[in-house]
């Protein structure tokens, strides 16, 4: 069965409080020039039929109103 | 009057709104979340604290329970229902409501009495001719409940009377948009809110102000 990865982020413009901790975290540990850090979340599935993804996604996976999300196959089957 | 009050596995707060049901003068009863049923009930609790371990996002799997079908089929023939905390999260997870409810914006889990204000499209007022005092007192406690909706979709809500509570100016507790603690649907049988009612029914707790909330609710069913 095709594996898929998804990848979903808080949508551009909303407040990613979690990216923001991780951010301001990193320069004490001496890592300096990094910035807009988000933090979402990956899903990884085998799925037989690939084109329901996206309506997976929209319906669960993520929430469209909040997240963005991108679909990726992961072992070239179409 | 009936309430039917869910409990989903990870639920917490079933008790305190079964007896906040009853201290309306109202009966209640727990309605287990694969209980498909709501024959005999007048209106619904979602309740607060958590569902399904709230995996992928609080409230997204709960959306799916035989028991929240059977609230979708209610509410759209214009039964009550409130969800409150983790159920507000549910209704808007189970488009029930409109926007969302993202982490605080400290990051940090806030539990502390505070005060709403009650937003109505019906002007009250005291037997004397008096304006009513809509200001509530009651507990809020979550990590999740920063309430988002695009500016379009804000706009629109207020303009149609669909914010039901507003945190007090400066006491917004987790950096929800316009203050909004509390959205109802178009219809205005459907109400969700962050803070918790249900935890002030009781002098000895030092408010019964959430008691006002559920007969609010009750009573903004529609005829069927």
């Amino acid at each position: 069965m095709p594996r898929a990865r998804v990848l979903i982020r808080p949508k551009e413009g909303i407040l990613d409080p979690q990216g923001k901790a991780v951010e301001r975290a990193l320069p004490a540990l001496g890592f300096e020039g990094i910035e807009h850090v988000h933090v979402g979340r990956m899903v990884e599935l085998d799925v037989e039929d690939p084109a329901r993804l996206g309506e997976l996604c929209e319906k669960l996976l993520a929430n469209p109103l909040i997240e963005d999300y991108e679909i990726e196959q992961l072992d070239g089957a179409a | 009057m009936r309430w039917g009050v869910l409990q989903f596995p990870g639920s917490c707060d079933e008790r305190d709104a079964v007896n906040a049901c009853e201290r309306t003068s109202a009966e209640a009863r727990l309605v287990w979340h694969e209980e498909r049923d709501l024959d005999g009930i007048d209106a619904v609790v979602v309740p607060g604290g958590f569902s399904y371990g709230d995996y992928l996002r609080a409230g997204a799997i709960a959306r799916f329970s035989p028991a929240m079908e059977a609230v979708s089929e209610f509410a759209a023939a214009g039964g009550p229902v409130l969800g409150i905390c983790n159920g507000f999260q549910v209704l808007c997870e189970a488009g029930l409501l409109p926007g969302a409810l993202l982490l605080n914006e400290s990051l940090r889990f806030t539990c502390r009495q505070l005060d709403l204000i009650e937003e109505s499209s019906v002007e009250l007022t005291t037997p004397e001719g008096g304006k009513v005092d809509t200001r509530l007192s009651i507990p809020a406690k979550h990590g999740e409940g920063r309430y988002y909706a695009p500016d379009g979709m804000l706009d629109e809500l207020e303009e149609r009377g669909q914010v039901a509570y507003r945190y007090a100016p400066g006491q917004n507790p987790n950096g929800s948009a316009r203050d909004i603690a509390g959205v109802r649907n178009e219809r205005g049988n459907v109400v969700g809110l962050m803070p918790h009612p249900e935890h002030a029914v009781d002098p000895l707790t030092g408010s019964t102000d959430g008691l006002r909330v559920f007969e609010a609710v009750a009573a903004a069913g529609v005829a069927a």
